[in-house]
């Protein structure tokens, strides 16, 4: 039933302006993909295009091996759940989920099987008789999923259906959709700009940006190893701090990573003999920081810390806390109740967020040397390629 | 004591007035006055008293009253579904975004704003013997001549030709708002549906235009009722009052015989045909929508 889709060198253009450009990507039959990005990186199109509703200019889509893009949209055996649900508004909540089965001919016992089936799974089987406008968001929602349910697609498609709900709602939809997925096994294409939502849904995500795909992984290597710069700065909330580099020396765990102006960072990570670090910058998230509020004194305030500040014991895996840290002025304080983000900046002016307990104690306008842990530092060269701790590149 | 935020009070009543005085002095009073005039035995000169039910009587008695009864109704029988299909058939085909699209529609519409003095000599230029775009035709084919104008039957249908062309632009125009104002994803998930052209034109087209099309045939039912002018200068109603229209008779009765009472009994009598033909279609249309 379910099946495999392979992309193979697909361009799209809308007359001069190419939207996509040379995209592949090879989807496991039953994987559940997220395509992530900014608006208007063109993941919708591209999943439209699998749908069939843009053309394809150059490449070949294929499902289950065979190819799907010079079929149309109802013979390619993909359903698609749309933003705006796309309900027929004059039929039933039955008659839009049986109007596909009725237009491939499904014997109406058939269909009756399925839909009731379908809306028994959904728990919409007592709005069978309504029509969309008498139903809430969330139940619309669940009818235009039901819709592409009794389909019994190969792989199903799906254009930022949360996007309309609300909070709560959405929460809820995106568990009940794993919940889906994992029962059904079928393919799935799921298209966000909401990155919550890729990591809790994704088996893997594709992150793309500016007509191209940047990086493919699951969840966990988007986040803890970004391929590049974009996705670094795009995955995770609050986004990665960036610091520019000015210098790498020799450290006890790897390269020791000089800031003009503010000092040094131990890493554990590995740069290749020569790396250029004319635009090269460094990145820390949040959660790998330790603010050592305690250790705020007089002589931090102020001037901030001098390079010799930073020579100090960085042994082990620990965190660069003590001497070896970076003075971070605070300005903001955000408070989320479990963990505390300090939004502030270094004496070169470059802003960094760092984490600290929800119990945190820092005011505005302190001044708190910030540990950063060796083997989660990520740095990026000048084209925005990462290198990371525990590789050799 | 300052009044409440939003509370209505009497004298925003004036900002409807102008609105209600000429609705009033135009449309209430003359439909007061022609029932009052209807009882009356009137001519132009002047009232002569009441009679009662008496002009009605001559009226329903009148055996060319009837005709052109039912010239009328044939004729919107006739006229008013061959508007709506004509008008969603252009909807359809020009419902596009294309310069040659937006042209057309211009071109369509153009005949509206003409006037019916316009129209009926166009349409005379076509329809006239000897010289008529159809008679050169039919001379050049090796046909007989048919007499558009002046034969029974042929008159009538000529009238209905003019009054489509001319009357087609409103019914075009508004089916084709109402078909731009369906959602596009409507037509993406019929076609991951499988739909064919014609199950998407039947099950999704049609249920999102239904309104448009009551609409529709509502107006051009009570406008062609009221067929007057295309027959007065076309055809005069003839031959032998086969392409006499319900107006036509009103304005004979009233102003060349100027029976100013019978000929108000006889309006009122359109008025209520038109009444009733309005809501028996609306109410057929209606009937199972209910949902």
């Amino acid at each position: 039933m379910s099946a495999s889709i392979d992309i193979h060198h697909l361009t799209k253009r809308f007359g001069a302006l190419t939207v996509l450009d040379d995209i592949s990507l090879a989807i496991e039959d039953g994987e559940f993909v997220v395509f992530l990005g900014p608006s208007g990186c063109g993941k919708s199109t591209l999943l439209r295009m699998i749908a069939g509703l843009e053309a394809v200019n150059e490449g070949e889509i294929a499902l289950g091996g065979r190819r799907i893009d010079t079929l149309p949209p109802g013979e390619r055996g993909v359903a698609m759940v749309f933003q705006s649900y796309a309900l027929y508004p004059h039929m039933t909540v039955r008659q839009n989920m049986a109007f596909g089965l009725e237009n491939v001919g499904t014997p109406r016992d058939e269909i009756a099987r399925r839909t009731d089936a379908a809306a028994k799974v959904l728990e919409i089987d007592h709005l069978l008789e309504r029509k969309p406008q008498m139903l809430s968001g969330g139940q619309r929602q669940r009818v235009a999923i039901g819709r592409a349910i009794v389909k019994e697609p190969r792989a199903f498609l799906f254009d930022e259906p949360l996007s309309n709900l609300d909070a709560a709602l959405r929460g809820r939809t995106r568990l009940e959709l794993a919940q889906l997925h994992q029962r059904l096994g079928t393919t799935m294409i799921f298209v966000t700009h909401d990155q919550v939502e890729a990591m809790t849904l994704a088996d893997r995500i594709v992150v793309m940006h500016d007509r191209r795909i940047e990086q493919i992984g699951t969840p966990m290597e988007i986040y803890q190893r970004p391929a590049t710069k974009f996705v670094a700065g795009f995955v995770g909330a609050p986004a990665m701090s960036m610091l520019p580099l000015s210098g790498v020396t020799r450290g006890p765990l790897g390269a020791r990573l000089e800031v003009a102006g503010v000092g040094h960072i131990d890493s554990a990570v590995t740069l290749p003999e020569g790396f250029a670090t004319q635009g090269a910058s460094i990145g820390i998230r949040a959660e790998d920081t330790r603010p050592d509020a305690g250790a705020d004194t007089g002589a931090d305030r102020g001037t901030g810390a001098g390079p010799d500040m930073n020579t100090g014991s960085n042994t082990g895996s620990g965190p660069n806390t003590g001497p070896g840290s970076l003075p971070l002025t605070v300005d903001v304080i955000e408070r989320l109740g479990d963990r505390t983000l300090l939004h502030g900046h270094l004496p070169d002016g470059t802003v960094l967020v760092a984490q600290d307990t929800g119990r945190s104690q820092v005011a505005p306008g302190q001044v708190v040397p910030v540990g950063v842990d060796p083997h989660a530092v990520h740095v990026f060269d000048a084209a925005g390629r990462a290198h990371h701790a525990g590789e050799v590149r | 004591m300052a009044a409440p935020h939003r509370q209505s009070r009497p004298s925003n009543a004036l900002f409807a007035a102008p609105y209600l005085v000429v609705f009033v002095a135009l449309l209430v009073v003359p439909l007061c006055w022609g029932v009052y005039l209807s009882l009356q035995k009137a001519d132009l000169f002047g009232l002569y008293g009441y009679t009662g039910w008496t002009n009605y009587a001559r009226v329903l008695g009148d055996a060319l009253f009837w005709q052109a009864v039912r010239n009328t109704v044939v004729f919107v029988a006739v006229t008013v579904p061959v508007l709506v299909a004509i008008g969603l058939f252009l909807g359809l085909a020009l419902n596009a975004r294309t310069r040659g699209a937006a042209f057309m529609r211009g071109v369509y519409f153009s005949s509206t704003v003409l006037s019916v003095t316009i129209v009926t000599l166009i349409w005379r230029f076509v329809f006239i013997p000897g010289d008529g775009l159809l008679s050169l035709a039919f001379e050049a084919m090796g046909w007989p001549p048919i007499g558009f104008l002046s034969t029974q039957g042929w008159s009538l249908f000529s009238v209905g030709v003019a009054t489509v062309w001319w009357c087609l632009g409103l019914p075009m125009i508004l089916i084709l708002a109402a078909l731009q104002q369906i959602p596009g994803d409507l037509y993406e998930a019929a076609a991951l549906d499988n739909a064919s052209r014609w199950r998407t034109f039947t099950r999704v087209t049609l249920p999102q235009i239904r309104n448009t099309l009551i609409l529709v045939a509502t107006i051009q039912i009570v406008m062609q009722f009221q067929l007057f002018g295309q027959a007065q200068l076309m055809t005069n109603g003839g031959p032998n009052g086969t392409s006499r229209p319900m107006v036509l008779y009103i304005y004979r009765a009233a102003f060349e015989n100027w029976d100013v009472g019978q000929g108000a009994a006889a309006s009122e009598l359109l008025f209520l045909i038109i009444l009733v033909a309005a809501m028996g279609q609306f109410w057929i249309t209606n009937r199972g929508n209910k949902a």
